[in-house]
């Protein structure tokens, strides 16, 4: 610090705690409104302290199914996020790297023309194609699968720019010395490339979970099968089911557990989040 | 997240090339074929058939279509529907921007200042990042529902009339303080990391002036951020745009009488509940036009803080 003034430093703890809870507030009601039973949800005013019901609501939320008893149950909806955000993720970086690793190590034709093809679809977010990229999907009968969810956000520009980055800073030397021992191109990649862009592979695959995890549009278009929802979909159908029944307390359970993973990832792994962040969008 | 721009070397073709680098083969194809062939099925023919749609007229049954030239989008301007909605999102992204540009930057200034417990209060600061559109849509819903709402509850007892459900301006409010409050924590990052590389020689020397904090953080803490300000400006009212699709679902579905209906959430209405393919495709046409239009302005700020 450049000068000593208590009273200064008091208030910028005093506004940074103050903002704090601000944002936290919508996540602490969220808390409470999960621990209390659902009549206590329906007298105003609704609590402010946790109830004793939490680890009720947390069963019913897990094992009862949504929208009727037919439905999927909320653990059903966690799984089919979990595997679209994962094949999302996974996805994204795998095809991501494939390219950077060509356009940046190889000679060949058309190089620059698939590098901007790539840029493109950065102009290109899903929610300006929505209707036609529906139709493709219709068309290749992916509706109602896992692939449908998937395929057409895996494409990555921002992650095959980083990638580039990534290898452009590489050291020749380490492709002369790869070459010596009798390398192919592949056993490079392997052995060389990947262990070496470890921690961004890491970085990017916390921000790419996320932005799984939390498609919301896309899944809602392409599933009809409730068995196949999300649970960003899943939140969606119990918030118009709360006109008829409003059981907040299960509502906001279930809320509360499609937010845990992914807070999760960013709490526990917060040196690789800021670095994913800050390194793919500048 | 649209994305962020093209790093400054990508454009000079020389130096994205290893000095040293592979023999030619087939293999380069294969490796960019994965990404090549998703980019062509759902990025390249959609968009070309947004266009190509975007000239056509289908009558109700899909049975005969006929090329209109640029009607549609003769319609499209014309429409005070059209014209309401981009007024509309206009209004709503800048207020997004604005609104968690500003708190976060408030933020920023005082966390830059604290030295001990800086990591906590990031720690507690950054996570609303993680949480989905549509569930920031859910808890606000929650808060300010007419009857239950917990703020509700608040501004009833100060006498204040709050029902989202039925007035526009209150409903217009309540989505745009759900979105700017996901984004808080996305700029507070961006913030603190430009302030913390500020040199610290240049605030203390500024101070050794006499220059008290508020003056330090004007004359010089805040022109040398402007640059990431302006970065975030144009990623906030990309997020405004296109991101928040799953708050206004969540909240308000476009309504009541549309005062919340922002450009994407007409595409998707008019295209799959409304299924007027050519308006819809028109619409995503001029939607298409502003993401490139915002992705250029974001090109030339980065071309300018490289000279910087």
């Amino acid at each position: 610090m450049i000068e000593n003034r208590p009273l200064i430093t008091f208030l910028a703890h005093a506004t940074i705690i103050l903002g704090i809870a601000i944002v936290a507030f919508p996540i602490w009601i969220t808390f409470v409104a999960a621990s209390h039973d659902a009549v206590r949800m329906t007298q105003v005013p609704i609590p402010l302290w946790p109830g004793d019901q939490f680890f009720v609501n947390l069963k019913i939320a897990l094992t009862r199914g949504l929208g009727g008893a037919q439905g999927p149950t909320a653990a059903t909806l966690l799984l089919n996020s979990l595997i679209t955000a994962l094949m999302i993720a996974v996805g994204k970086i795998v095809i991501s790297m494939l390219s950077a690793f060509a356009i940046v190590y190889f000679r060949f034709p058309f190089r620059m023309g698939f590098f901007w093809m790539i840029f493109v679809t950065l102009m290109l977010p899903v929610e300006v194609r929505i209707l036609p990229t529906f139709k493709v999907v219709a068309d290749l009968n992916l509706l109602d699968s896992y692939w449908g969810m998937t395929l057409p956000l895996i494409a990555s520009a921002t992650a095959t720019f980083m990638f580039r980055q990534v290898f452009l800073t590489i050291p020749d030397e380490m492709l002369e010395a790869a070459r010596i021992d009798g390398a192919g191109p592949m056993r490079f990649f392997w052995d060389i490339l990947i262990p070496m862009s470890r921690t961004n592979i890491a970085a990017l695959f916390v921000i790419l979970f996320i932005y799984g995890w939390n498609q919301y549009l896309w899944p809602l278009l392409i599933t009809t099968d409730s068995s196949l929802y999300t649970i960003t979909i899943g939140i969606k159908n119990l918030l118009n089911s709360a006109e008829l029944t409003p059981e907040w307390n299960i509502i906001m359970m279930t809320a509360l557990l499609a937010m845990i993973p992914p807070v999760l990832v960013v709490v526990t792994m917060q040196k690789m989040f800021v670095k994913g962040l800050t390194e793919t969008d500048k | 997240m649209t994305g962020g721009p093209l790093p400054h070397s990508a454009r000079r073709n020389e130096h994205m090339l290893k000095r040293v680098h592979f023999k030619p083969s087939l293999l380069p194809f294969l490796l960019v074929a994965p990404q090549i062939v998703i980019t062509i099925v759902f990025f390249f023919w959609p968009a070309s058939q947004a266009l190509y749609q975007s000239f056509l007229v289908e009558d109700a049954f899909g049975l005969s279509t006929e090329f209109v030239w640029f009607d549609n989008f003769i319609e499209l301007f014309q429409d005070p529907h059209y014209l309401g909605a981009f007024q509309r999102t206009a209004y709503f992204s800048l207020s997004v921007a604005f609104i968690a540009m500003f708190s976060a930057l408030v933020l920023a200034a005082m966390a830059d200042r604290i030295v001990r417990g800086a990591t906590t209060y990031r720690t507690l600061l950054i996570w609303p990042y993680a949480i989905a559109p549509v569930l920031a849509g859910a808890l606000w819903v929650f808060m300010f529902d007419p009857t239950l709402g917990i703020f509700v509850y608040a501004l009833n007892a100060i006498g204040i009339d709050w029902n989202y459900k039925l007035n526009g301006d209150q409903a217009m409010t309540l989505v745009i303080l759900a979105s700017a409050w996901k984004q808080i924590a996305y700029n507070f990052l961006f913030f603190i990391a430009a302030m913390q590389s500020i040199p610290r020689s240049l605030i203390e020397a500024a101070a050794i002036d006499g220059a008290g904090p508020l003056r330090r953080f004007t004359t010089i803490i805040f022109p040398l951020i402007t640059p990431t300000s302006f970065f975030l400006l144009v990623v906030n009212v990309v997020y405004a745009f296109f991101d928040t699709f799953g708050v206004i679902d969540a909240m308000t579905q476009g309504g009541p009488a549309n005062a919340t209906q922002i450009l994407v959430y007409k595409v998707y209405y008019d295209g799959f509940v409304g299924l007027d393919l050519g308006g819809s495709a028109a619409q995503s046409v001029v939607l298409m036009a502003i993401v490139i239009l915002l992705t250029v302005v974001q090109f030339r700020f980065i071309e300018r803080k490289v000279e910087y």
